[in-house]
Order: structure tokens, then C-alpha cells, then sequence
């Protein structure tokens, strides 16, 4: 076992700074030193994207990025996605839209619709599908994921042009 | 898409948001492996490498000399069990196997079998500590396909398995053992006279392979075995009672001594109700004084859960030239995996369950290989034999020239109609979601296009009642806070905190549901059978009429009248001379009038008519890869009464869309080793949002008149159609008839170069 670093970042605005093994992924330290457990463990290989938080402006799975490398990082997770008590526009639609069942997968899935709406804020349903390929869901199968995030990206919209 | 709102009802049919929502939508709601708890110790387990082995013997001494590591268990730390079969609410279970299972004595039965496990001060020195330990193991040779498991010469697994042959004698004790563990036959009629009716037989054999739930939450559990001797287990699980039963007896202490606290789940489909981890977080719990959490890897459960099986099946059909079916004939042999107890039976009743057949005989066989021992997915059995009947319905089709859909509405199961394993339909929605599909734009519309085409199947399954239990609790502010013991994880508790604001005339958002934990709510079997939003919603149902009596006798008192003349209705209680007081301000008077009202309400009787689905579909072909597109899906079902039918909608999509999976991705691919080589999602490869279109719904509704306000199961249903419709879409679209699942793109473009 290597000695513990100190590592230094911010999370959903705040800085924290940690001691971590070298072998320890964000994931684990998210959920396990800082209780945020919002953030999943589906598979711990970057397969289901249960795991997804945005690193400098990029979505990555939480799962694959050690600890020691998100060093002066700026992160953000599904606890910093709603604005104080007021859920944010992705959030709402999620469940006007009734576009989860178990939840497991849905903190993923909002963190990395967040990413895709900075980046397209008016996608297609095939822009949508390709950019959530990597957030697997068992359960709904994704039609009412879709909608959504199309519902949200409307509504986000609408509200700028106010 | 939806259905129109119902209305008969106010509540019922209409589309609140549910009431766990914000939780889940923030990443506040808490799911199994999110237990933190104070002094908690780390697991992890070593598991076997080999498919089939004797253990000779097993080292853990330097496993325990690692510092950090503080306790090391093995099947020696669980008590034996004998011969014992106990009830377990999901059927009787062997609890030599059940133990076993849990820890491997003396056997390993699979890749990935239980051997040992160490708790720790983290997961990284658990995870070093199992690679400590020293198993030596006999190898033997792995038995991996059902059909030649049931050789006479096969190598046997369990030592104590002979063949029980369902409705007959036990099998004697001094027979020699088998891998074939049980054996089911039903017949109605006379096939050989049926069959002689026929004008036209097709007769095909099929297999299929094994596949798994794919929940995305890994199995887990928290233990913590207090000084005073008592357990609490934190776990997602689609039973907290089951889980306390089996916990309880592995473990041969009374079952008061365990709480379960269910936690939030993500995902079952039938996979969360056997119990792995917690007699093991347990014993690491005893040894250490300390709570024990245990988190399985996606490959821990693809290897060692409980998946459904694959199976070899030989099916047979006749009918008429003008398109009556008179005789069906199955023989279906499922992989029970290492010990008894694949969906056998239900597979040997669904079979022929969607048909008016007069002359059938099936025969079923569950066969142990040295895969992960079996368990139910999603409506168990009937997806395997849906695929088999329903591609032999279209073939038939075919060769009389018969609209499939005609011939399905002319010969399907309806009221009064016996199935092959003896029970009599009451009324049900076969024809409906039949014609739902005849008349859908989609079905109206032709496809066009080279190498596409249209499919289309039926589905059945039976839905259960089962137990429940609910608690309600009138507040002063005129909500009700309702407790009830089903796990929730699709929606489940809105569902029915929906049918209780029904019954009482209150509104759904006054309703405050909570899944309770094993001390705290009376007793309810699984979430499972497609049952809780029919029968936790009769105990809910029961418990609002409850409060509704208590309330009449509190206004009879205020109105110092006698109870017989007043009455519930419309959300209030009506007394003489037009006296009324509506829920809410009966329920600020609660505190002057006596105190608390709680109403309380059971389940146990009831029992659910069954549920029909009819899918449709549309394909392209790429016929240089042998890759399936689907172009478009409609479903129709028949949910009795939708409560929220935009729940209903997910469960019919999502249950589609693992059909999807199965039909054209998914299995166990394993070597001849036994070892599965495809044990990550990557490599299994379940369907993601770019493998699918949109999935369009057609909600059918013909109350089951068993439940009060008409509802029937949904959830499991919508699985059993797509394999069969896709495959009738290939043969549609490049005629090639498909009878092996997946239809992968190699076995389908083997198919296609055949031509």
C-alpha cells in the first residue's frame, strides 16, 4: 500500500480536500470519504454510467478516473444539480415525464443529460439516444428517458428566450 | 398512446408525480450499498474459478494474518441443515442447497460458487486478503447443456437429487441420482385424436439461453449481529420478509431475532428475492462485533446470482385448414443451474396458455448444470415457450394463408376456457390486446423497404394475490400516512397510495406512503408475480374502509346519533338532516373524539385472472452482418384498470426492451471450461437508448373482477412477446425462420447464407 495523498478540489462549488490511498477511484472517495452517495456503483467499469459526474465541463465515469487524478478539479454531481430546494429543469422533467422506475441509473442519466444540454441545448431524439448510449437503464427502456430530456431542453429554451 | 382517464374514478387513471420523486431525481434516496453506518467493516469473497470441483481443503490462515483483516468465514461458520425443505413464501426450498449456495460444503458447482469471505477495515484489504487464502481443489468434469446433463452417463452434481415427478409418489432414497431434479406432465383431452383433426402440423425444436435480470444495482447487504443476539440487515431486496425467513433459517435462529430494513432497490425482475450475502455478512458480524457490509461486482453477479435458464424445447402444433388450432404438444427441459428450481412448471403452464387448444400434452424436465442456480426474471418460463408457440402460430399462418392476427383472435384463450394444466379462464383480455393491435396505426400501416418485416406475438402470464399487509394512520392536517410492507421499485407505493386517496376521497398528494421494515408492518410475500399493485393495493383498499367506519362511529358521536345513521361517501361522512363533515375536517376532530384513527388492512384470499399482452414489430436486416434493426414496437396489454397509466406505459416499455435484449443480444456465453467469458455489461450487452426506438403503448383494460377497483398485475407480461414477434419479423423480412435465442447477427447470417 502506497503512502496517502493529499487531494484538493471542489465539489459542487465547495472545496474539499482529502486523504486518499492512490488506488482509490473518484467514485469511491465521492461516496465513501465525502457521503455522496448519489453518485452509483453499477459496475465499476465503465460500462453502465451509473457512476457519471462532470469533471471540468466533461461527463466521465466516476468509476475509471482515480482519485488523486481529480487534483484542483472541478466537479460537479447529482447533489449539485438542483439550485437549493428548487429541482432544476432536467430534474422536473424526469418526473413529470415518469421516466424512472427503480432510480438506480437516474442520477447518471440527469448528470450526463446536463452535459449533453450544455453542449446540443436543442437535441434530436437520435442526438439524445447517441450521447445516453453509455447510461444503461433495465427498467423504463428509455422511451420516457427521452421524451424527458427532449421536455427539458424545450423548457430550458423557452426560458431563455424570456 | 396512454389510456383515456378513467371516469368512473378520480384518482384512479390519472398521472400524479410519485411520492419517492425528489429523492430519487437528487440523489438523495438511499439504496442498499449507500448503508454507512459507525465501525462498519468492509467484505469481500472469494469465489471459485472452476465450473465443477471437489474442495479438499481450504487455508485461510494467512488471510487472517494481514493486518486490517479481522474476521474469515467459510461454510463451517454456517449451521447444517440436513435434509430440511422449508417453506419460504416463494415456494419450498431445499435448505442443504439454499445453505450451499450461500457457501460452498465440500463442492463447488459453478464459476463463481461461493467459498469464503473476510471482512475488513476496507474493501482493498478484504479484496487482498481472499486472494490469501488457499483452496485445493479436485477437478471434475463440467456438465454445461441440458440435454446432455440428462444423459444416462452425464456426471451428476448433487448427490442427493433424484427425479421428483410432480403429483406423483417421492422418488426412493436408494435410487441412483440424477441431474434431472424434477419432472412435470399435463394433458387435457386426447392428442393423438387431435392432432389426427389436423389438416396442417409444424412441429420445431428450439433453444434458447440463459440470461439475466441485468438489474443495474449489484446485490448487497448490511449486517450487524448486536450482543443481545438480535440482527438487523439493511439490503435492497424484493422481499424484506422472504429475506428474514431465509436469513433466519440459514442461519437456525427464531425469526424475530432478524429486522429487515429494505432499503431503496434498483431493479429486481424476480432476480432480488433469493438470499446470497446476508448470512454471511452475519457470521462476519458475529465473529467481529461489528456491522459487515457486502457489495457483489457486476461479474460476481452475473456469475453467482440467480439468472434464468436456457433451455432445449420440442413443440408441436395442428389446426385446420380453415384456421382452428386442435392440438398442441410440448416437451420443454430447462437449466435449473446447480441445484433444483428453474420456472419449470410455469413455462409447462404458459405454453399454451394464450389458445382455446381442446387436445394438449405437455412435459417438462428441470435439469442441474454446473451453471449459477436459476431464478425468475420477469414473468419466469413464459418468455422460453412464448417464443417457441408463437413462431409456430405464424408458421401455421403462413401456411394456410391466414392474418395472424385473425387467427389469434379466432383461437384465443377467453372465459371459460380450460388451459392444458387444469385451471378455467375467468374473464380475460386475450382478444382485446389482439384487436388493440389489429386496429393500431401501426399495424394498419404497411412497411416498406428491402429485407424489412413485420411480427407480430402474444404473451401470457398468470399474475398473482399472495399476502399483504398495509397500516394507515389519519393525520390531524387531513393526509394519511401510509405504511405497507412491498418493496417498491417501479412506483409501486404511489400505486397504491393512489387506490387508498381513492377509496377515501382524498387526493393522491394527501397520501404519505412508506415501505416499512420486518417490525413495523405486517407481514406481505415479495414484490413479485406481478402482484403488489393488486394486492398491497387490496390491503390499502381494506385499511381506507377501515378508517372509514372509524370515522362514522367519531360523527356519530359528535352528532350524538346513532352509527347506522351515518355513512362514508365522497369524502365525507353524511349523517341526518343533511349533516355533513367532510375528511379533512373529520380529521382535525380526531384529537377531541378519541384519539389516533389507524386503519389497517390484509390480502390473502385473492387471486388475479391472469394478464395478456400482443406486441408488433418492425425490423430491418442488414443482411451482410446479420444485424437486426427494429424499426418500430407497439405494445398492447390488458392492465385490468391502469391506476397511473404512466407507470403502467414504463413497465410495458421496459419489459419490451428487455425482450429486445433477449431476443437479439443476450446470453451467458461460456467455454467448455464452464467459465462465462462475457461477464461484464460490456461483453453481455443488454440494450442501451441507441439499440431501440421509441416503444408505443396501447393500454387494453378489462377489469379483473376479482380486485375492487379492476386492476390486473402488469409487470411481467410485456417480456414474453418480443422474441417470438421479432423472429416472425426476420422471417418476414428475409425469410429465414429463426428457433434459436439470441438472433445474434452470426447465427442469423448463418441462417441467411444457408438460403
Amino acid at each position: 500500500m502506497s503512502a496517502k495523498r493529499v487531494v484538493t478540489f471542489t465539489v459542487n462549488g465547495d472545496q474539499v480536500e482529502i486523504l486518499c490511498e492512490p488506488r482509490q477511484s473518484l467514485l469511491e472517495v465521492l461516496r465513501d470519504d465525502l457521503d455522496l452517495t448519489g453518485t452509483k456503483e453499477g459496475c465499476s467499469n465503465g460500462n453502465c454510467g451509473a457512476c457519471t459526474v462532470i469533471m471540468d465541463g466533461r461527463p466521465v465515469v466516476s468509476c475509471l478516473v482515480l482519485a488523486v487524478e481529480a487534483e484542483g478539479a472541478e466537479l460537479r454531481t447529482i447533489e449539485g444539480v438542483a439550485c437549493g430546494s428548487t429541482l432544476d429543469e432536467v430534474q422536473a422533467a424526469f418526473l413529470e415525464g415518469a421516466a424512472l422506475q427503480c432510480g438506480i441509473c437516474t442520477p447518471g442519466i440527469i448528470v450526463q443529460t446536463e452535459a449533453l444540454l450544455e453542449e446540443n441545448p436543442n437535441p434530436t431524439e437520435d442526438d439524445v439516444r447517441f450521447y445516453l448510449a453509455g447510461n444503461l437503464c433495465r427498467c423504463t427502456g428509455y422511451d420516457k428517458i427521452v421524451r424527458a430530456v427532449q421536455a427539458a431542453a424545450e423548457k430550458r429554451q423557452v426560458a431563455a428566450s424570456n | 398512446m396512454a389510456t383515456a382517464e378513467n371516469p368512473k374514478y378520480k384518482v384512479i387513471g390519472t398521472r400524479p408525480i410519485r411520492h419517492d420523486g425528489a429523492d430519487k431525481v437528487t440523489g438523495r434516496a438511499r439504496y442498499g450499498a449507500d448503508i454507512q453506518l459507525s465501525g462498519m467493516l468492509y467484505g469481500a469473497m472469494l469465489r471459485s474459478p472452476h465450473a465443477h470441483a471437489n474442495i479438499k481443503s481450504i487455508d485461510t490462515s494467512k488471510a487472517e494474518a494481514l493486518p486490517g483483516v479481522r474476521a474469515v468465514a467459510t461454510s463451517a461458520d454456517l449451521p447444517e441443515q440436513g435434509d430440511r425443505v422449508v417453506e419460504l413464501g416463494e415456494g419450498a426450498a431445499n435448505m442443504r442447497h439454499l445453505t450451499a449456495n450461500v457457501l460452498a460444503r465440500g463442492k463447488v458447482l459453478y464459476r463463481g460458487h461461493s467459498i469464503a469471505a473476510v471482512a475488513a477495515d476496507n474493501i482493498h484489504i478484504a479484496e487482498e486478503a481472499i486472494k490469501l487464502i488457499e483452496v485445493e481443489y479436485e477437478l471434475l468434469p463440467p456438465v454445461m447443456d441440458v440435454v446432455g446433463a440428462m444423459a444416462e452417463n452425464a456426471p451428476v452434481l448433487n448427490d442427493d437429487i433424484r427425479t421428483e415427478s410432480v403429483g406423483s409418489a417421492p422418488p426412493a432414497k436408494d435410487s441412483k441420482p440424477t441431474n434431472v431434479a424434477k419432472h412435470f406432465l399435463f394433458e387435457k383431452g386426447d392428442v393423438a385424436a387431435g392432432f389426427a383433426e389436423a389438416d396442417i402440423i409444424v412441429e420445431r425444436e428450439f433453444d434458447t439461453a440463459m440470461v439475466h435480470q441485468g438489474y443495474i444495482e449489484p446485490h448487497n447487504a448490511t449486517v450487524l449481529w448486536n450482543t443481545d443476539g438480535k440482527l438487523t440487515v439493511w439490503i435492497s431486496t424484493q422481499g424484506s420478509f422472504t429475506v428474514r425467513q431465509q436469513t433466519a433459517e440459514l442461519l437456525k435462529i427464531p425469526i424475530s431475532n432478524v429486522k429487515v430494513i429494505p432499503t431503496e432497490i434498483g431493479g429486481g425482475f424476480g432476480g432480488k428475492i433469493s438470499v446470497y450475502l446476508p448470512p454471511v455478512a452475519a457470521v462476519l458480524s458475529k465473529k467481529t462485533g461489528r456491522p459487515v457490509k457486502l457489495v457483489m461486482s457486476r461479474t460476481n453477479v452475473f456469475e453467482a446470482t440467480g439468472p434464468t435458464p436456457g433451455s432445449h424445447m420440442k413443440v408441436k402444433l395442428g389446426a385446420t385448414k380453415d384456421g382452428k388450432l386442435v392440438a398442441g404438444e410440448a416437451w420443454i427441459a430447462f437449466e435449473a443451474g446447480a441445484y433444483t428450481g428453474s420456472p419449470i412448471g410455469p413455462a409447462c403452464m404458459c405454453v399454451f396458455a394464450c389458445y382455446d387448444l381442446p387436445h394438449g400434452r405437455v412435459e417438462g424436465f428441470d435439469v442441474c448444470v454446473n451453471k449459477p442456480r436459476t431464478n425468475a426474471y420477469r414473468a419466469p418460463g413464459s418468455t422460453h415457450v412464448a417464443f417457441a408457440t408463437e413462431t409456430l402460430v405464424n408458421e401455421i399462418c403462413e401456411k394456410i394463408d391466414v392474418d395472424p392476427a385473425e387467427f389469434r383472435i379466432n383461437n384465443a384463450a377467453k372465459e371459460g376456457v380450460r388451459r392444458v394444466d387444469g385451471p378455467v379462464y375467468a374473464r380475460v383480455g386475450m382478444v382485446e390486446t389482439v384487436e388493440a393491435i389489429k386496429n393500431s396505426e401501426h399495424y394498419k400501416t404497411a412497411l416498406e423497404g428491402k429485407y424489412r418485416g413485420r411480427g407480430i406475438a402474444s404473451g401470457f402470464w398468470f399474475n398473482c394475490g399472495l399476502k399483504s399487509a398495509a397500516s394507515a394512520t389519519v393525520n390531524p392536517d387531513g393526509t394519511v400516512s401510509l405504511l405497507e410492507g412491498s418493496t417498491d421499485i417501479g412506483g409501486s407505493r404511489t400505486g397504491i397510495a393512489m387506490q387508498l386517496a381513492e377509496a377515501l376521497g382524498i387526493t393522491a398528494e394527501e397520501v404519505i406512503p412508506a415501505v416499512g421494515d420486518t417490525d413495523s408492518v405486517g407481514y406481505c410475500d415479495v414484490t413479485g408475480g406481478s402482484r403488489v399493485t393488486f394486492a398491497t393495493g387490496i390491503a390499502a383498499i381494506e385499511a381506507a374502509k377501515d378508517i372509514q367506519r372509524q370515522l362514522v362511529d367519531r360523527a356519530a358521536m359528535i352528532w350524538e346519533v346513532d352509527s347506522s345513521h351515518v355513512s362514508y361517501s365522497d369524502g365525507g361522512v353524511h349523517g341526518p338532516d343533511g349533516k355533513q363533515l367532510s375528511f379533512k375536517e373529520m380529521a382535525a376532530k380526531l384529537h377531541g373524539t378519541g384519539g389516533a384513527v389507524i386503519g389497517r388492512g390484509t390480502s390473502s384470499e385473492a387471486t388475479q385472472g391472469g394478464a395478456f399482452g400482443t406486441h408488433c414489430v418492425d425490423v430491418e436486416v442488414d443482411v451482410d452482418l446479420g444485424k437486426v434493426q427494429i424499426l418500430r414496437y407497439t405494445a398492447a396489454q390488458d392492465a385490468g384498470t391502469a391506476i397511473h397509466p404512466s407507470y403502467v406505459e414504463g413497465q410495458m416499455q421496459g419489459g419490451a426492451v428487455q425482450g429486445i435484449g433477449w431476443a437479439l443480444n443476450e446470453e451467458y456465453w461460456y467455454d467448455e471450461q464452464g467459465e462465462m467469458r462475457n461477464s461484464t455489461y460490456l461483453d453481455y450487452r443488454i440494450p442501451t437508448c441507441y439499440d431501440v426506438p421509441m416503444i408505443d403503448t396501447i393500454i387494453v383494460e378489462v377489469p379483473d373482477p376479482q380486485h375492487p377497483y379492476g386492476v390486473r398485475g402488469v409487470g411481467e407480461v410485456p417480456i414474453c412477446p418480443p422474441p417470438a414477434a421479432i423472429a416472425n419479423a426476420i422471417y418476414d423480412a428475409v425469410g429465414v425462420r429463426m428457433h434459436d435465442l439470441p438472433m445474434s447477427p452470426p447465427k442469423l447470417l448463418a441462417e441467411i447464407l444457408k438460403k
